[in-house]
């Protein structure tokens, strides 16, 4: 296993394990409900439980569309930090999402993103919003983010803790 | 206000996500302006504290979707079909305005555009936003 690879390993349990944390460090996220499920290589997954203070139509009790948004740009952001060799801070440029179906009343919307290219600069990906598996899918995303290097930034957040330990393999 | 203002007014407070993110609005003419009170829980990254993409994404998309009902006769809110949002500059810690143009209100769909600002300055744009919905009743 070259060196590299093995720093993604690290860098992926890492993130793995700080799981809920990454997500906590986020006030929105946090407010959402938002949770983190899993992560691979280039993917992330999570969840957002379905509540009365998210639902967009109150004649329906369907949950607002922004709220799938903020899931999926969040979800995006997240899963480009996996396919990265270190750690980078990243501003989304564009997100477009396609609402295909409304989600159900009082259901649970689970959601997974794919970094599927990454340039120094750039980073794109595709995320779907779903109730129980990807054939039914309620919303999808493609999104493109801009990346910068961490090192510049401001310590004594704790996002950028978990980052800078990261980047120093985990040690 | 107008009659259409105040339905919308209506709406906006019995739908629980506009009271979870505390959207007002006021009208001139027929034009909204809708302003987001800056919370806590809207910031996206605390080590530069910036809004939330999401958070500043899902309030241009309900003034878009105001936009819309205000200038229709719709009886329910339209349907998003898409949005495509360019994020221009990073959202700062503050209040946030927005406003919307519908480009085109025909029988089944709308075209429409919101950009939001922060300050005095409406030109300087952090956050634009462009949607389509579905305004077809029964549909």
């Amino acid at each position: 296993m070259s060196d590299k690879t093995e720093h993604q390993d690290v860098m992926l349990k890492l993130m793995a394990q700080n799981a809920q944390r990454i997500m906590s460090t986020v006030p929105w996220a946090q407010a959402l409900g938002f949770e983190l499920t899993g992560m691979e290589k280039g993917r992330a997954f999570a969840k957002v439980a379905w509540r009365e203070d998210l639902v967009g139509d109150p004649d329906t009790g369907v949950i607002y569309g922004g709220v799938l948004t903020a899931l999926l740009d969040n979800l995006s952001g997240i899963c480009i930090n996996t396919a990265l060799k270190k750690p980078m801070s990243m501003a989304t440029l564009d997100l477009r999402i396609d609402y295909m179906r409304p989600a159900d009343k009082g259901r649970d919307i689970l959601a997974e993103a794919e970094c599927y290219h990454v340039t120094r600069n750039v980073a794109f990906t595709h995320a779907w919003a779903y109730h129980e598996s990807r054939d039914k899918v309620i919303a999808t995303a493609a999104g493109t983010f801009a990346l910068n290097d961490i090192s510049r930034w401001a310590s004594g957040n704790e996002a950028m803790e978990i980052a800078n330990k990261m980047m120093n393999g985990g040690k | 206000m107008t009659d259409r203002a105040a339905q919308l007014q209506a709406f906006l407070d019995r739908t629980p996500f506009a009271r979870f993110i505390g959207m007002e609005f006021k009208t001139d003419g027929g034009t909204l302006v809708t302003k987001l009170p800056f919370q806590e829980k809207f910031i996206g990254n605390r080590a530069i504290n910036a809004l939330h993409g999401g958070a500043t994404g899902a309030f241009l998309e309900l003034t878009a979707m105001a936009q819309v009902y205000l200038e229709s006769e719709l009886q329910r809110p339209p349907k998003p079909i898409n949005i495509t949002i360019d994020y221009l500059r990073s959202a700062k810690s503050e209040d946030l305005y927005a406003r919307a143009i519908v480009h085109k209100l025909g029988r089944r769909m709308a075209s429409v555009r919101a950009e939001a600002w922060q300050g005095e300055d409406p030109a300087k744009i952090v956050t634009a936003l462009q949607a389509h919905f579905l305004v077809a009743e029964n549909s």
